[in-house]
């Protein structure tokens, strides 16, 4: 059984989506897609432990070598990934019973948690495998669920926001099938581990360039890397609350991931970083993330909108981090993965607290919510805090990672821009907590009540992960730190 | 040179039609017939490369050597149906957009957005 840990990380959920058409009732299907997501998440906790331990898991699908079957392949950093991807899951699927009641009509319910299980069974799929093709057919599966996911939002805006994102997605994804299919052109061969002993041979070909560019573009359109980020502000401000807290929390990451792997393990550092001004590229898209879409972030009065632009910038970040291309700087975008979707899982959750009593995330709903649903808010606070980056949240200690790889790179004037980007953060974040705080409650909102408890433990449960990650950080740093040196070929 | 890579000036072409309608149009159904012929021409690209000059069809036969690589059609099969499943979301994702908001144009559907803001 134990053996077969990474396949089932995939089946598990795939298998069970089809199933829920079987259990008609609401909740039934909501209890069964909570202990499929449950199991995704032991099934992943395991895979880190054996990592850890062992190193390098690989399994063979049915038992066919490499080259001929698909090979699942799991390190420190696809752990690490699988982790949040079934964590934030859970997590968050433990208030969509609530959630969806006042958001989908009761006849789609098992239909959401069917997508829900594919987008799933998705993510976790482009992470898990080691076959090219693979996560191209993977990546198909959550983005085709992910659209009909947003599109199940309430407001008809979400239909326009899921069309524009099918768009941009499609494309994304038939750039990086171009991609794949270039590198294969070059090499025969779709193993990422093969096609990494390969690639060297033909490292100076253009049609090896031309692979690399595409790859990096269709990639950077799903992970809605500035100027690349347009279908995200509104996919995730009109879909239901529970889904865009997962995706905020996940889909971009799966796509960072992409970026690492294909770029460190694939095509290596010295062909992704020396042939093309990739880190000088990444560097200033990155800075310019931070900063256009933190300025665009204070300007919303729709507090998802609000949420999904500061989510661009906090891709910006990464981005950078990934663009210093030093063992710190992969850390610093390890760790943020991690914390960000710690962070961003919270807040999301908690702006579906507020649309389960509202009805909707105005800034106006906001008023005197200190008083009206003072858990709620304090979790926003909470994870506010944690986004700006202050000391015992988790955002500090990828902030902090950030600021070192980046001195130790000799990037000061990075450096100091990333403060200032981050006291953006400041400006964006204290706009909720002074109207929530300082401010009474808009005519007709007094009577509204406290989120009830099947909201509060969820949301509570990552606000207390943020904050338990801020002051220990054994786990996530350890584990990204594996990751950042096996990633470079050392020994830690 | 032109003659030999026949193929892939149709693979380029195709794709640069097929993007251009893509960004160029604004209805929505006409969008989703740039992105399959987006799509297609990427298909063709597989199957292109996928020939060895000379070579038959991979069937284990006597008196024949060298076989056409059957993996990229393969992949290509799965391609289609995913490119199939989008257009079919896409084009239901349109008659939703029609319902809700009576029109299929880009522009129109932008300024009812803007209204309600």
């Amino acid at each position: 059984m134990l053996t077969h840990l990474p396949v089932l990380q995939v089946i598990v959920p795939l298998l069970a989506a089809p199933l829920c058409l079987l259990l008609t009732r609401s909740r039934l299907v909501w209890v069964f897609t909570l202990i499929v997501s449950g199991l995704a998440f032991v099934i992943s906790g395991l895979l880190l432990q054996q990592v850890m331990a062992t190193g390098t898991i690989i399994y063979e699908l049915g038992g066919w070598d490499a080259p001929w079957g698909i090979e699942y392949r799991i390190d420190q950093l696809n752990a690490l990934l699988l982790l949040i991807i079934s964590g934030v899951s859970t997590v968050v699927l433990m208030a969509a019973h609530t959630s969806i009641r006042k958001e989908i009509s009761p006849d789609r319910h098992s239909l959401f948690y069917i997508l829900y299980l594919l987008s799933l069974a998705g993510m976790l799929g482009i992470v898990a495998t080691a076959d090219a093709f693979n996560v191209f057919v993977f990546l198909e599966i959550s983005s085709l669920s992910a659209y009909a996911l947003i599109a199940l939002g309430k407001d008809r805006r979400a239909l326009w926001a899921s069309y524009q994102y099918l768009i941009m997605g499609t494309i994304g994804a038939t750039f990086i099938l171009i991609g794949i299919g270039l590198m294969y052109q070059m090499t025969g061969t779709l193993n990422m581990y093969d096609l990494s002993q390969r690639l060297p041979g033909v490292e100076n070909t253009r049609t090896l360039f031309t692979a690399f560019s595409f790859f990096i573009v269709g990639v950077c359109l799903k992970l809605a890397l500035f100027p690349l980020h347009l279908w995200l502000p509104n996919a995730y401000a009109y879909a239901p609350s529970i889904v865009t807290a997962f995706f905020a929390a996940t889909a971009t990451k799966v796509a960072i991931y992409l970026l690492i792997r294909f770029t460190f393990s694939i095509f290596g550092l010295s062909f992704s970083f020396t042939a093309l001004p990739l880190q000088l590229l990444f560097v200033v898209l990155g800075l310019a993330g931070v900063f256009v879409a933190s300025t665009s972030a204070i300007y919303q009065t729709n507090i998802k909108h609000l949420f999904a632009y500061s989510s661009i910038a906090q891709v910006g970040y990464m981005i950078i981090g990934f663009s210093v291309s030093t063992v710190t700087g992969l850390m610093a975008t390890l760790l943020h993965m991690f914390n960000h979707a710690l962070m961003k899982s919270a807040l999301f959750l908690a702006l579906g607290a507020v649309m389960y009593r509202f009805g909707s995330v105005k800034i106006n709903d906001f008023h005197g919510l200190g008083r009206l649903m003072p858990y709620t808010m304090a979790a926003i606070v909470v994870g506010g805090i944690s986004l700006i980056g202050v000391p015992l949240t988790v955002g500090f200690i990828s902030k902090w990672y950030l600021l070192m790889a980046l001195i130790e790179k000799g990037w000061w004037p990075v450096a100091v821009l990333i403060l200032i980007g981050s006291l953006l953060a400041v400006v964006y974040v204290w706009r909720l907590v002074e109207v929530a705080y300082f401010k009474p409650p808009v005519a007709g909102n007094e009577a509204v009540k406290e989120a009830p408890l099947s909201f509060l433990i969820p949301i509570w449960l990552l606000v207390s992960a943020n904050i338990y990650f801020g002051i220990d950080t054994r786990l996530s740093i350890q584990v990204a730190q594996a990751a950042a040196h096996s990633l470079f070929g050392v020994s830690p | 040179m032109l003659i030999g890579l026949y193929n892939y000036w149709v693979v380029v072409v195709l794709m640069m039609i097929g993007f251009y309608i893509v960004i160029a149009n604004g209805n929505l159904i006409k969008k989703i017939v740039g992105l399959s012929i987006f799509q297609t021409s990427v298909f063709i690209f597989y199957i292109s490369m996928a020939k060895v000059d000379g070579g038959t069809a991979p069937i284990l036969a006597e008196g024949i050597k060298q076989y056409s690589n059957p993996l990229p059609h393969v992949l290509i099969l799965t391609a289609i149906v995913v490119g199939i499943a989008t257009t079919a979301v896409g084009l239901a994702l349109a008659v939703r957009i029609k319902e809700a908001y009576g029109s299929i144009e880009e522009e129109e559907i932008q300024a009812k957005d803007n209204l309600d803001c």
